[in-house]
């Protein structure tokens, strides 16, 4: 017999998608149960006091929760979301729900021994509740009590071996593409970067030392499968500077019909034959490509990585041998000036162990904006108030036409003292020699 | 929301132990502190990072950003944590009486 009724929520149970209300139910029935005999640190009832509460905000239309919270562990300045209910007497379940943010492994790929194992851990002193995974990347642990937070601590680093996330001012829990894992489009070993990064700047990450947060991503190429454009402030991009390889049986294979366009991603529904010179010719942004006499070119110097042929004749085209990534900056959520996709810095880097070029330009930026940024300014903000010039400045890069989509339109054009003849300070009477009043 | 009694003095304070109202600090409220800090003993420099928050905080009405306090106590970063375990925002502003730290924390 639930502890509360939640006519809202047993809506969501009906429909095809995999119901979270029906999940958290079921948790509450197992953790009423304890068949395993579980030593529960935190109370019982707390699944079915989420449950109350999330049914009492569905029904007022408001949150249920107090603002803010300052918990952790001693060492770090972040890791944990405090978090506390606005009616903890009716829900005293809940009255602690912190969440602990658990780094995950670059990719997510996952041993059932591990998962296991952390599991063991969260239900039995926590909620048993979990979020797979934060946006960022974390293993989100949701709901326990503060008492708890040393114990979990002390038994994910010494037991599990795994340590937390990052939040706060700081640098957070960076995330990668799966990348050369099982991708035939990665450039670079995107998870291989992503742990030796994670690794490296594991102060950054664990104590808070920046003017605000600041992340990194990895996609491996331009597809951005870990999306690192629009969320990270620290963008890197697969990319090559070669030939586009082609395989001309295989072109011929698709066209005809033998392959399948785009992996059969659009097998759904009916297309019509495949047409190569409207599907990739047509469609290629720089009309570099040509397909004549059964043979496809393509003139790689016009050619803008877009990856759109690729994708479409994954077995006939290949990326380049000549590879290594972009980096761009500065993608940020709209609060406070706007949102920002991240803007290119470096065009083409190597990307090898162990990675220092890459590391010079992220240790090159920190340095300029924990002095210069303000405090709670993005990277991204701190560009646009002082400039991308200030930014090629400070990670030593040489202003290129690739730095912009367009040339400014305005003539509002700064001038260094030293690139200007003769200096700023002019005497008005010699001016005055030659015009008269 | 809680009233802790110590040595006499008696401070309101909320679910993370940060004091409701500033002009509620006394001393006596660092020595109750301490413990749940993981601080044995207060030194001189505990006393600087504490002294500094306080100041700036009067003056400004924020807590300073991580890097001013390291310039202005000359304490890196690192130190500031051997000082206080749980950092300079749950640690040192907790014990200086100032303000929780809100935001995207
Ligand atoms: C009340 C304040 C805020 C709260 C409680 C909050 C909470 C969160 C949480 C829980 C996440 C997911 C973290 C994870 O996946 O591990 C997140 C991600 C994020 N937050 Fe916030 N946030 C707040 C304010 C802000 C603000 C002010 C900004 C921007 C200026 C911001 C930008 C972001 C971005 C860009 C992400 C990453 C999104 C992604 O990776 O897809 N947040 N936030
Ligand atoms: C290379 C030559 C010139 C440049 C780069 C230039 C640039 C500018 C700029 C940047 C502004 C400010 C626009 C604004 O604030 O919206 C301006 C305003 C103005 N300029 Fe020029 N200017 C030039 C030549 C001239 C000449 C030759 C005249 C007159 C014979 C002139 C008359 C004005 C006037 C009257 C304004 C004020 C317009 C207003 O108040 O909206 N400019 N100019
Ligand atoms: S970003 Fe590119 S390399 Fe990475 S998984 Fe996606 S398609 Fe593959
Ligand atoms: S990757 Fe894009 S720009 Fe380059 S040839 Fe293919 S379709 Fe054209």
């Amino acid at each position: 017999m639930a502890k509360h009724k939640t006519p809202l929520l047993d809506q969501l149970e009906s429909g095809p998608w995999p119901s979270f209300v029906s999940d958290l139910k079921l948790e509450a029935e197992v953790r009423a149960k304890n068949e395993k005999n579980v030593n529960y640190q935190i109370p019982v009832e707390v699944v079915e006091d989420l449950l109350g509460v999330l049914e009492l905000s569905f029904t007022d239309g408001e949150t249920h929760w107090k603002h803010g919270g300052i918990v952790g562990v001693f060492g770090y300045g972040g890791g944990v979301i405090g978090r506390y209910c606005d009616q903890p007497e009716a829900f005293p379940g809940v009255a602690h729900f912190h969440t602990v943010r658990v780094a995950q492994p670059t990719g997510k790929y996952y041993t059932t021994e591990f998962l296991r194992q952390i599991i063991d851990i969260w239900d039995m002193r926590g909620s048993g509740l979990t979020n797979m995974h934060g946006s960022t990347g974390d293993i989100v642990f949701l709901g326990t009590t503060t008492p708890q937070l040393e114990e979990i601590f002390y038994e994910l680093t010494h037991d599990a071996n795994v340590d937390l996330g990052g939040s706060g001012s700081n640098l957070r829990t960076p995330a990668a593409c799966l990348g050369q894992s099982r991708c035939e489009y990665a450039c670079y070993d995107a998870q291989g970067l992503c742990y030796d990064m994670t690794m490296e700047f594991q102060d950054e990450l664990h104590r808070p030392a920046f003017p605000y947060k600041f992340k990194f991503k990895f996609d491996a190429c331009p597809n951005s499968c870990v999306c690192a454009l629009a969320r990270s402030d620290f963008s890197v991009v697969g990319i090559w500077k070669d030939e586009i390889r082609i395989d001309q049986e295989a072109v011929a294979a698709y066209v005809g019909g033998e392959f399948a366009p785009n992996a059969g991603a659009h097998s759904g529904r009916d297309w019509g034959k495949f047409n190569i010179q409207t599907e990739v010719c047509d469609n290629c942004p720089s009309k570099c490509i040509t397909y004549a006499d059964n043979k496809l070119t393509i003139n790689d110097k016009e050619c803008v990585h877009c990856m759109h042929c690729i994708n479409t004749m994954p077995r006939a085209l290949m990326i380049g041998n000549d590879r290594g990534a972009s980096i761009l900056c500065g993608a940020k959520a709209p609060i406070l000036d706007g949102p920002q996709l991240s803007s290119l810095l470096v065009p083409f880097i190597k990307v090898e162990e162990p990675y220092t070029e890459v590391k010079d330009v992220v240790e090159n930026i920190w340095d300029w904006w924990m002095e210069e940024g303000k405090n709670r300014e993005r990277l991204g903000e701190t560009m646009r108030r002082m400039g991308f010039q200030k930014l090629l400045e400070v990670t030593n890069t040489k202003a290129d036409p690739r730095h912009v989509q367009e040339p400014r339109h305005n003539p509002y054009i700064f001038w260094k003292a030293d690139e200007v003849d003769g200096p700023w300070e002019r005497d008005v009477n010699e001016y005055r020699k030659r015009h008269q009043r | 929301m809680a009233n802790v009694e110590f040595m006499g003095k008696s401070f309101e304070v909320d679910e993370d132990g940060f004091l409701l109202k500033f002009e509620e600090w006394t001393p006596e409220w660092v020595d109750y502190c301490k413990d749940g800090e993981g601080i044995k003993e207060l030194n001189e420099e505990h006393q600087k990072v504490l002294d500094f928050l306080q100041d700036y905080y009067k003056k400004n009405g924020i807590a300073p950003m991580v890097r001013i306090l390291s310039k202005v106590t000359g304490f890196k970063l690192k130190h500031i944590y051997e000082l206080f375990p749980s950092g300079p925002g749950k640690g040192a502003c907790k014990m200086a009486g100032l303000p929780k730290p809100t935001g995207c924390v």
